[in-house]
């Protein structure tokens, strides 16, 4: 059997021997189950033996299960030991999790809303969280690991074949979980190193200083807040600079007007002042974002009109 | 029926008769009717969030709405119908008929169970309707997310809570009763198996519940004083909460299908005109159940970081706790042997457990696996494989002890051809509405999405379908209990030709449960 990965196809094998092993059961106690009821049906068998027990069947239902699920144990566990360990020459990418969005970190400091790596490469995954709960699924490459805010969990794989795949937050993490869904693109070696070469995270196509348009997209902005007037989970960005607007400190209600180091403020505290009406869920931009990139990050919302 | 416990209100009149009373069958009918509602709530709840999956994108309502209806719809069902379930409405009605007591060790006791459990009930409706809004974290609570949102969790928390005290009283209360009130003659392996069942859920309620206690208040205190045992910025862990959560709420599974096996035990002997085949098994691997139950929480944990070495561990005593659950279904299996068989309505609903059940067992190996839970943990395959066991098992099994008792507790006979077509319309919407999530779990659909991608509508599609068969069959079967209320026919003490001692008192009982305390000379299943 060829999977997607080095991982599908001993996962499912796992999956196909539990599987026997339960139909042989289902099918055999069901049908027991109503054999015994048709066929000693009160009008066909009206006096009942009354049988107590038998310490032989007993005994024998207890002793094959117990093998059974010790043989299906020790199957998972040799299958989950080599999903543990990574090879030496795995590539590893960092994955953060965030409401509602993935971000990749590559060792040459490139990062990518999207899993990009190569095929027939080892690829290691170490994941967190930067606020709560999530948890990082990739079906088709049967693995999962949860992120964890302080805490780095990791996952490997080998892809085998190229492709788009999905990648899933299976950890529920509030209002926009479903939408935190994002693709593995597994490309051959050239189209990945040439991707890999171009992308080094430093400022790109040598213009001068991070550009908000796309930060606004990348770091994960855009899935709480529109810049069209309409609500999401946060307020819309729209006319945001200069804008009256009632925010609780510290549990009382103030009006104030929206300065330049409001917003920045917003975003490196965004707990300090929160707009009244929206949950404090807005997560703190302090030590994820370069000061460069929040300077671009309050120039963009100010031409937001 | 002049005699009826109906007609003895006590000291009170009115609703007061219900609500103050301190007998035990009255207590229990105010659980079964309070737990209708709320499992008939529920099941709305569940109605409209599969109506919302009919098709990816908004179909009815937002995301936020619909993340606040599969945690209610979890509350509910969990904490206000399942875990007070069996042992509270029927073990309350039948534990002390069953082994020949006037009422449990401490009825008042048993009835501030009840205020705890409806306040708490109150409690946590209360919180859909004030501060934030109804929470939104799943029944689970995970923190850091239950402890950011803006939502009302501190008062549902506080709601669950109170009904945490309910229940750790309730199992108290059963615990001693079992001990101290047995009739003459009863020994332990003359109880009925029922008995058996509540004693050992009452031990695990007992022993358990505490700790989510504590786990609530250590969420409470992180709302309120931002305290940080869960947050890695303070020196805390997120795990820890998992860890907490899952210490009480895995062996609250067993409090949930514990009273369902012991039900039925109780049922199949009765329609089969013989003894249980196996008794001691069937009891001891109650305690068993009980006792391991304990040791496989981190079985809901494969994937959240905990160590290698507590995986394997956790994952070899999750396969040996299996091993009791598949000895009682054996052992039901071979009482039908030989048997003269029956079958009504009780009878049909257990073959339906005993088939839905092995389903929600034998997808729990793949569960407990490691290789395997790495793939389906977080996906359909868990809601279908939970559905299986909590509600084809445990709720199939209270189906089948409310028509089994029910000529006992309303001294009247159901329809019996309208129940047999409500069971049929049931098990089929059961299996359409569950069972394509076990595909669409395999298939990768992750749980508790509001949206999801368009390769897996045909599932949900079929889901939503089964989930109006589902209902009718629901909303079939109480139309028909509760129409015999009224108009069923007088049913007699005895018309299953039962021998547990429930049988022996009139239907329904006197205030005093029997005229003459029965004195026991043999085993409960005595069908010479
Ligand atoms: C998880 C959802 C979420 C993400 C992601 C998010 N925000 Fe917010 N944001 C909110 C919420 C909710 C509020 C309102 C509550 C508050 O003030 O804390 C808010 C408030 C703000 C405000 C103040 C708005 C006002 O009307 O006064 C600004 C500015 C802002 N966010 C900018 C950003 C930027 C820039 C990013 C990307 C780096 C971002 N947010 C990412 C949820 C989010
Ligand atoms: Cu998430």
């Amino acid at each position: 059997m060829h999977g997607w990965t080095n991982l599908s196809s001993s996962v499912d094998s796992v999956f196909l021997f539990i599987m026997g092993i339960s139909l042989v059961l289902l099918v055999g106690v069901t049908g027991a189950m109503v054999y015994f009821a048709v066929r000693y049906r009160r009008s066909k068998h009206p006096h009942a033996e009354n049988i107590e027990g038998n310490l032989a069947l007993e005994i024998v239902w207890t002793v094959i299960p117990t093998l059974l699920v010790l043989a299906i144990f020790w199957v998972g566990w040799k299958g989950f030991v080599y999903m543990r360990t990574v090879p030496q020459d795995a590539m590893l990418v960092k994955v953060t999790a965030r409401m509602w969005s993935w971000r990749f970190t590559y060792e040459n400091g490139a990062t990518s809303e999207v899993l990009k790596v190569p095929v027939n490469q080892p690829v290691k995954l170490a994941i967190t969280s930067s606020d709560v709960l999530h948890s990082l699924s990739i079906p088709a490459f049967r693995v999962k690991e949860d992120a964890v805010p302080g805490r780095e969990n990791y996952l490997w794989f080998q892809p085998e074949l190229t492709g788009s795949y999905d990648l899933f937050c299976t950890e529920y993490c509030g209002m926009g979980h479903s939408a935190m869904v994002t693709k593995v693109e597994v490309m051959s070696e050239q189209d990945f190193n040439a991707w890999y070469r171009g992308a080094t995270g430093k400022a790109s196509d040598g213009r001068s200083g991070p550009d908000g348009v796309k930060l606004f997209a990348d770091k994960g902005c855009s899935a709480c807040h529109s810049i069209d007037g309409s609500p999401k989970v946060g307020p819309t960005l729209k006319g945001v600079s200069g804008h009256r607007v009632t925010v609780l400190t510290g549990g009382k209600e103030r009006e104030i007007t929206a300065t330049d180091a409001y917003l920045r403020k917003s975003l490196v505290d965004p707990q300090a002042d929160v707009v009244k009406g929206f949950p404090p869920i807005m997560p703190s931009q302090k030590g994820v974002l370069k000061d460069a990139e929040i300077d671009a990050l309050v120039e963009y919302m100010k031409g937001l009109h | 029926m002049k005699s009826s416990f109906y007609n003895t209100p006590g000291k009170h009149s009115g609703l007061l008769a219900w609500v103050l009373s301190t007998d035990h069958k009255r207590i229990g009918l105010l659980y079964l009717s309070c737990m209708t509602v709320f499992f008939l709530t529920g099941m709305t709840l569940g109605l409209l969030m599969r109506l919302e999956l009919i098709a990816p994108g908004r179909t009815l309502m937002a995301a936020s709405t619909y993340n606040a209806l599969f945690t209610l719809h979890g509350v509910i069902m969990i904490f206000l119908f399942i875990i007070p379930g069996i042992p509270a409405a029927l073990g309350n009605f039948m534990l002390p008929l069953q082994i020949g007591a006037q009422d449990v060790s401490f009825p008042r006791l048993n009835l501030l169970s009840w205020w705890f459990y409806i306040t708490g009930a109150a409690v946590a409706i209360t919180s859909l309707f004030t501060g934030g809004g109804a929470p939104d974290t799943g029944w689970t609570f995970y923190v850091p997310y239950s402890i950011r949102t803006g939502t009302n969790v501190s008062l549902a928390v506080f709601g669950v809570f109170l009904m945490g005290i309910s229940s750790t009283l309730t199992g108290l209360n059963f615990v001693t009763t079992i001990h101290r009130l047995r009739a003459p003659g009863m020994s332990w392996f003359r109880m009925p198996l029922f008995v058996w069942s509540i004693y050992a859920t009452g031990w695990v309620q007992l022993l358990a519940t505490p700790v989510i206690a504590i786990t609530l208040l250590m969420l409470m205190a992180e709302r309120f004083f931002g305290v940080g045992f869960f947050d890695p910025a303070k020196g805390g862990d997120p795990i820890l909460f998992e860890h907490l959560f899952w210490i009480y709420s895995h062996p609250a599974v067993y409090i949930m299908i514990l009273p369902a096996m012991g039900a039925v035990s109780e049922i199949i002997p009765v329609f089969a005109r013989r003894t249980i085949f196996g008794y001691k098994a069937i009891a001891f691997s109650s305690l068993g159940i009980a006792l391991f139950g304990y040791l496989v929480w981190g079985h809901h944990m494969f994937t959240s970081g905990m160590s290698d070495e507590a995986r394997m561990i956790f994952s070899l005593l999750t396969f040996l706790v299996a091993v009791p659950s598949g000895i009682k279904v054996f052992n039901w299996v071979a009482s039908m042997y030989k048997g003269s068989i029956r079958l009504d309505t009780p009878f049909l609903y257990v073959m339906a457990f005993i088939f839905l059940f092995s389903i929600g067992g034998l997808t729990g190996l793949v569960q407990g696996a490691l290789a395997t839970n790495v793939h389906v943990h977080g996906t359909y395959f868990i809601v279908a494989h939970f559905h299986y066991v909590m509600f084809g098992g445990t709720a199939f099994a209270f189906f089948a002890s409310l028509h089994y008792w029910f000529p006992k507790m309303s001294g009247r006979m159901y329809h019996e051809g309208r129940a047999r077509v409500a069971a049929l319309v049931l098990f089929v919407g059961f299996n359409t509405l569950y069972f394509p999530m076990f595909i669409l779990g395999w298939q990768g659909m992750p749980r508790r999405y509001y949206d999801y991608l368009p390769q897996y509508q045909t599932g949900h599609v079929i889901a939503t379908i089964g989930s109006w068969v589902l209902a009718t069959g629901i909303l079939l079967m109480v139309y028909n209990l509760l129409r015999s209320l009224k108009d069923g026919e007088k049913a007699g003490d005895n018309p299953w030709g039962g021998t547990t001692l429930e049988w022996k008192t009139t239907s329904p009982p006197p205030a005093e449960n029997f005229e003459k305390i029965p004195e026991v000379t043999t085993g409960p299943y005595n069908y010479k």
